[in-house]
């Protein structure tokens, strides 16, 4: 009996050397041995009855001592053939991690828009709703209700593009000042998009359209101090904290005083370099104290209330922002050129 | 505005160097764009002394032996005719920078350095230089326009630089005027500028003169437009005698590019550029009838102006008449007729102040433009006018040029020249501001600008001069006190008195902004194109003439035909973009661009046209085709919440066969397709085109739809596939319909295979679907699912004829 035990140990321990190939061998290897009906351990199982009785306990427990070790010995064997079935899928599975990757592509909004997203942010976390700007005007709010009449030399400083006698292609989205005055009372704080505007120029640094940014706050004692104070804060958001600003003086006839507002080159941070032309300064933007005239034009008290106006140039923003030296570049839809900017 | 530095120290005492002027000027609000040194590109060159000069044999050349002073003394071979000995002439030393000339000793072609060499076996050291060479002009100093070397006056110390002695030590600033300083747009004007920004006093010149007996008897001056022409001063000067201008006067005309042409003119062109008044003399001569009249010239008149072009003139144009002819084109140039010539020995002088809009338009519409009429476009005022006038008459008796009579006729609409008093809060001028500038800070600053100011109290009192017409309230003295006072006394602050207002993007913008994430995400870039289209891309569209789009808004002064029109489809600039992009090698891609098409009510325009916001997609490249843009048509469907339908429609530029309309709620509001091939080889596309364009604006309405959730059913749902044999016409929608329209548990419809061949009738197409059921309530019965198919079948044979596929 103990022999017959001992044989199959032995031919089980020989048979999973000799066959320890596949998987799918082991198995067969296991029925032969384990199955419960066709197996030989089952087999000897069956013969439980033709056992004498007092033998039984001791023939029970040596036959199932076999098959806990048989089924520890075959599901080592499984364990064994499993991890290498598994490293021989792996091999087979090597790739060439530097052959190209395989992308879906995402695309980039426009660069314009990549930066006026990045303004209204930050004014709209300064409290500014975005109103919208027209790109055909009328003569009145394009320059009348500006402060530019007719025979204002200011018209010479942008050349318009007309469509009619009243109508024509707005030149700056200050227009949006006044249409929102008109709807609105103090306190204002607005900025004005998308900001279509065409004059008739057309060179190397020059396109006939271009993106402005319109912004305009008008309530009780608004001052230079806040003009320089609002700019100079979104100015550090843009362009980094060590971004100073400098006003000098300008003109534009709906401001008064009128300021262009200067950044430190954030380039050189203000040494002077190719980008600042040496002076360390960047010119960003137009701005200035509401014309009394402009504000009594929309029906607002200039005695009671004041406002502060300001213009950026987005394109010009764009290219400084990313590199871009080239104005025309922005309106051509070369792929190579937009998918460079993703700063979304 | 060009400004010698040299000029304007005559009226100011400047005592800081030229690139602290700059700087300074700057900071009160005049930019100068270029700060020019007049002698940059000349150095090295001394007076030198001819001690010896002797002719080399067979040659012109001569060789001397010049005294450079404390240089040295040097052997030089030179070959001007005017060499000799005892003579001083600049001397360009070994290394010293001069203009190189063409053969003709007169065309500069760049600078070279001075270098040893030989002539003719004769050492060399140096060179003596003509005026060309050092860059001066005979105007800049007598002698200078010799071809041959430039002779320096005998007391020249030798071996001193020649630059200081030339003239050639000066700067010239090229400073831009802003529009609201007409009164700047002078030498005089910007000393005044530079004196208060210094704190120094201004020198004004001189505006002495002394009438004689003489009178043009019966002379008479006539402004028949009194509202172009509010003043006109004419004064007679007589016994003229045409000559040279003095050399200061030639030296300043030449550092701002004018050229001397004889005294009297000459006085005109000095005036212009000190006082920023634009001057005209006639020659009596040949003014007839005795009289001047202002007035607006007649249709079709012509005038022969001084550079001998004619013009044909018309009621807009303001004209000067003497008693039977025109004689001047008012404002921009004299006539030819009445020209000072060098026998003239009667002058009279205008000066006169013309309406700045007038001026301007006749301007363009000649396409003339001069210093005069540039100056008047900007504005001139009435005291420059007159005092113009006295300062030409101190001229000529300075220069001797004339005697200045007793006639002066000045025709006035009654404007004072006199000092306005402005009477502001000092308050409110730093309030302005948002800083408290000290009162006597604000009266130093508007003394030194001429304001005579005091202060009572709040009250700040002003007498503005007449030639400030810009100074009209509290806000330009607040510019005025803090130009000058310092703009980095400006500190930033933010808004304390504001009250708080709640920001944010409306709804039309959130949405836009999603949308064209949404579009970023199906792989396609944004793109801007130009609003303005050429007409030849409505043919590249191959629209007919009487379709909608011709319809469309012109420029009246657009800068080519190209950019002429205003769009009404952004299908042009996007198939254009798309063929930029292949001609550069970028064979594959998609593009979106959301823009405005403008559809006008009524040509010409009598009100806003309709700026209608539309979304143009466009993708080309071997993987597109018509369903993967309908899959970007279908994400921006997802994108707004809304449902789109389709129906094949004809484009002119489309594919006939592969082209659908887009609808919603039964509106069509788009269409997408391939381009037509016809448009494709106008393009010289090399991969198809594909193109969608969609109207925004109708979709505004769906703008406020969001995200909401339709709880999961509890129950499992079903499929069933089913294939169908259908006529060949019958369309993947049409089915689609009748199914969705037999069952309302149907939760989707995919297509997922399409079978023409022998397998089925010739004529019949097969479409298979896997029809997707979703329970409701309650869980499906055994036979629902078989129920809702025999249904759909059911409808789908007796309306289309189509059979489940055996």
């Amino acid at each position: 009996m103990n022999d017959r035990l001992a044989g199959i140990r032995q031919e089980i321990l020989s048979g999973i050397e000799q066959h320890a190939e596949s998987r799918a061998a082991a198995f067969e290897l296991r029925k032969q041995f384990l199955d419960s009906k066709t197996g030989k351990i089952g087999r000897m199982m069956k013969e439980m009855k033709n056992i004498a009785p007092e033998e039984r306990a001791v023939f029970g427990k040596s036959i199932n001592e076999l098959k806990e070790w048989a089924q520890q010995k075959f599901s080592e064997l499984d364990e064994r053939l499993k991890a290498k079935e598994l490293e021989r899928r792996y091999e087979s599975e090597k790739i060439d991690v530097t052959m190209p990757a395989q992308c879906v592509e995402t695309g980039n909004l426009h660069p314009v828009t990549q930066i006026r997203n990045q303004l209204m942010d930050i004014f709209v976390g300064m409290g500014f709703e975005v109103a919208q700007t027209r790109e055909i005007e009328k003569d009145y709010y394009n320059f009348e209700a500006l402060n530019i009449p007719k025979d204002h030399p200011a018209r010479d400083m942008q050349d318009t593009f007309y469509l009619s006698p009243e109508f024509l292609l707005a030149t700056q989205t200050s227009a949006a000042q006044i249409h929102t005055m008109e709807k609105k009372k103090p306190p204002i704080k607005i900025v004005a998009a998308p900001g279509k505007v065409f004059r008739s120029d057309d060179d190397a640094t020059h396109s006939p359209m271009f993106h402005q940014m319109e912004g305009l706050v008008v309530d009780e004692r608004i001052t230079l101090c806040d003009l320089k104070g609002m700019l100079e804060l979104f100015a550090k958001k843009i362009f980094g904290e060590e971004t100073t600003t400098r006003l000098r003086p300008s003109y534009f006839p709906f401001t008064e005083p009128s300021v262009e507002v200067d950044v430190s080159c954030f380039s050189c941070g203000g040494k002077g370099c190719r980008l600042c032309k040496g002076t360390g300064w960047i010119e960003l933007l137009g701005a200035g104290i509401v014309n009394r005239k402009v504000l009594e034009n929309c029906g607002i008290d200039p005695d009671r209330y004041s406002g502060l106006a300001f213009g950026i140039g987005l394109d010009r923003a764009a290219m400084l922002k990313y590199g871009v030296n080239n104005v025309k570049l922005l309106f051509e839809s070369d792929l190579r050129v937009l998918r460079q900017i993703n700063d979304n | 505005m060009l400004v010698p530095l040299s000029w304007l120290k005559e009226y100011v005492d400047i005592d800081i160097t030229p690139q602290e002027l700059e700087k300074k000027l700057f900071s009160c609000g005049f930019e100068v764009e270029e700060l020019m040194e007049v002698g940059k590109e000349i150095s090295g060159v001394a007076v030198g002394l001819v001690e010896e000069c002797e002719p080399i044999p067979d040659t012109h050349l001569h060789v001397c032996k010049v005294n450079a002073g404390e240089h040295g003394t040097f052997q030089i071979c030179c070959g001007a005719d005017n060499v000799k000995a005892g003579g001083k002439f600049p001397v360009a030393l070994v290394g010293a920078m001069v203009y190189m000339t063409a053969k003709d000793h007169k065309t500069v072609e760049g600078t070279m350095t001075i270098k040893k060499g030989k002539l003719r076996g004769y050492e060399s050291q140096g060179m003596l230089c003509s005026g060309v060479e050092l860059g001066v002009s005979e105007n800049m100093f007598p002698g200078a326009g010799y071809n041959g070397l430039l002779a320096l006056p005998e007391d020249a110390p030798v071996g001193a630089d020649v630059k200081p002695l030339l003239g050639m030590d000066d700067w010239i600033f090229d400073i831009s005027i802003t529009a609201n300083r007409p009164d700047c747009q002078s030498i005089l004007g910007i000393a005044r500028e530079v004196a208060a920004v210094l704190d120094k006093e201004l020198k004004e010149p001189s505006l002495e003169y002394h009438e004689t007996e003489v009178q043009k008897e019966g002379f008479s001056v006539t402004v028949d437009a009194p509202d172009l022409c509010p003043r006109y001063i004419g004064h007679y000067v007589y016994d003229v005698k045409i000559g040279e201008s003095p050399l200061w006067m030639k030296r300043r005309l030449a550092l701002v590019g004018q050229d001397s042409i004889s005294n009297i003119v000459d006085i005109t062109n000095y005036v212009l550029l000190e006082m920023g008044q634009p001057m005209h003399a006639f020659d009596c001569d040949y003014l007839e009838g005795n009289a001047i009249h202002v007035r607006r010239a007649g249709e079709n008149e012509k005038l022969v102006t001084l550079d001998s072009q004619e013009y044909t003139l018309n009621n807009s144009n303001l004209v000067i008449c003497d008693g039977v002819k025109l004689v001047a084109l008012a404002g921009v140039m004299g006539g030819l007729n009445s020209e000072i010539r060098d026998t003239t020995g009667e002058v009279l002088f205008e000066s006169a102040r013309f309406m700045r809009d007038n001026i301007r338009r006749t301007s363009r519409a000649l396409g003339k433009r001069t210093d005069a009429s540039a100056r008047y476009e900007k504005g001139v005022d009435e005291y420059t006018t007159v005092h113009a006038m006295k300062r030409a008459l101190h001229l000529v008796e300075e220069l001797g040029c004339g005697k200045v009579s007793r006639t002066h006729v000045d025709v006035n609409t009654g404007n004072s020249i006199e000092p306005r008093q402005m009477m502001v809060s000092v308050k409110r001028v730093n309030d302005v501001l948002g800083i408290e500038v000290p009162g006597n800070e604000i009266l130093r600053i508007l003394r030194n600008l001429h304001f005579a100011p005091s202060i009572e109290g709040d009250q700040l009192t002003l007498q503005v001069p007449a030639y400030r017409e810009d100074m009209d309230s509290y806000p330009d003295v607040a510019e005025e006190v803090i130009r000058m006072y310092g703009y980095d006394h400006v500190v930033p602050t933010f808004m304390p008195a504001a009250r708080v207002t709640m920001g944010g993007l409306d709804q039309k913008l959130k949405k836009e902004m999603k949308l064209k994430r949404a579009l970023c995400g199906a792989g396609a870039y944004e793109c801007i194109h130009y609003s303005f289209i050429s007409p030849s891309d409505l043919d590249l569209l191959r629209l007919p003439q009487d379709a909608p789009e011709r319809k469309i808004i012109r420029l009246l002064n657009p800068i080519n035909e190209e950019l002429s029109l205003m769009r009404t489809t952004l299908a042009a600039s996007m198939l254009n973009a798309i063929a930029r992009n292949q001609k550069k090698g970028n064979l594959e891609g998609r593009l979106f661009e959301m823009g405005n098409v403008f559809l006008p009510q009524e040509l010409p325009l009598k009100d806003y046209p309709d700026e209608r916001n539309t979304l143009c997609i466009g993708i080309f490249g071997e993987k597109e085709s018509f369903y993967t843009l309908k899959g970007m048509a279908e994400r921006v469907a997802e994108t707004l919440f809304v449902q789109f339908s389709y129906e094949p429609v004809q484009k002119p530029f489309l594919h006939p066969y592969q082209a659908a309309a887009i609808l919603w709620e039964g509106k069509e509001i788009g269409y997408l397709g391939k381009a037509a091939y016809e448009v494709e080889e106008s393009l010289d596309l090399r991969t198809d085109a594909y193109i969608l364009e969609l109207d925004l604006k109708a979709l505004e309405p769906a703008y406020d739809r969001g995200a909401s959730y339709t709880p999961l059913s509890r129950f499992p749902g079903e499929s069933r596939d089913l294939a169908l044999v259908m006529d060949r016409e019958v369309t993947c929608g049409q089915v689609e319909e009748i199914m969705k329209k037999s069952c309302s548990h149907i939760g989707s419809i995919r297509l997922f295979d399409v079978y023409e061949g022998e397998q089925i009738p010739q004529d019949k197409r097969s479409m298979a679907f896997t029809v997707g059921f979703v329970p409701g309530e309650e869980p499906f019965e055994p036979d629902s699912v078989d129920r809702f198919v025999k249904k759909i079948l059911k409808n789908l044979k007796n309306q289309l004829d189509i059979d489940l596929r055996s």
